[in-house]
């Protein structure tokens, strides 16, 4: 972590899972960027969280498969 | 005015697949996921005169679905063992990132111990990390990160306040974390600096 940027970067920390979950409001999401701008280890940590989260995000199964999705369509059609 | 049956059945197919996605996580078993599924939406059409604004449909789907599948498992279990998804008060393991153990600010530029640990992962490592976590934990990191949800959907889903989902969505994150580093040491992906410095 910068030492000439603690209150910053704790600030930053604070808020970084929300930052990179986009649930920030809007002021604060910019005032997180611009500190992304002058402290490199943030910047560092949000592209890791970033990128793991992006990870996880590919265990989504997408589509479900089409013998479950007949089976739901043959449920409602007797509901 | 409720749902017409024609218009939930494509609410219910539009999210049939982050909905089979999260019950096969949550039951662990492909037969018993369909099955959570089938009977969640049952109870969806049974209720669906709760359902008061269809654009918060894929929220009080998920709720339903958490609900039956602890409603479900309580008939299965006489003492649940892990009847936790809304409670983890004795929760109490100190913080874990994964950034910290392999970040090495010196080094140059071009390094990044932290990226290529990620890349060396397979998604298998992600699988058994998710499926280790403990049902409370679980069901929030896919919801959030696997589904994609937003706070106020898995807040909604889970009958919690926005700030609970928060602060367990970040102990969940430690703890998925704490798995990853175990599972990279037991492949052997730990590098030698971060190993040593951190056992």
């Amino acid at each position: 972590m910068s030492d000439t940027h603690d209150m910053d970067c704790e600030r930053a920390l604070k808020n970084l899972e929300a930052f990179v979950d986009r649930e920030l409001p809007e002021s604060d999401q910019e005032r997180v960027e611009q500190h992304l701008r002058i402290c490199r280890e943030c910047c560092s940590r949000v592209e890791f969280e970033s990128r793991l989260k992006e990870r996880l995000s590919t265990l989504s199964s997408g589509d479900a498969p089409s013998k479950m999705r007949d089976r739901v369509r043959e449920l409602i059609r007797r509901f | 005015m409720t749902i017409s049956k024609d218009a939930f059945e494509t609410l219910v197919l539009e999210i049939l697949g982050p909905l089979h996605g999260v019950a096969r996580r949550l039951t662990k078993n492909e037969a018993d996921a369909e099955d959570l599924v089938a009977e969640s939406i049952t109870r969806a059409w049974r209720g669906r005169a709760s359902l008061t604004d269809t654009t918060a449909f894929r929220a009080w789907m998920f709720r339903i679905l958490t609900n039956t599948f602890i409603s479900e498992r309580r008939k299965t279990l006489a003492r649940p063992r892990e009847e936790q998804l809304v409670d983890e008060a004795s929760d109490r393991e100190a913080a874990f990132s994964l950034f910290e153990r392999l970040h090495q600010p010196f080094l140059l530029w071009f390094a990044n111990p932290e990226q290529e640990f990620l890349d060396k992962l397979l998604r298998e490592d992600l699988d058994r990390a998710v499926a280790a976590l403990p049902e409370h934990y679980r069901v929030v990191v896919v919801l959030a990160d696997v589904e994609g949800l937003k706070y106020g959907e898995i807040a909604e889903a889970l009958d919690l306040p926005v700030g609970t989902v928060r602060s367990r969505l970040a102990r969940a994150r430690s703890a998925l974390q704490r798995t990853l580093w175990n599972v990279a040491r037991d492949r052997g992906l730990q590098t030698s600096r971060a190993a040593s410095d951190h056992g």
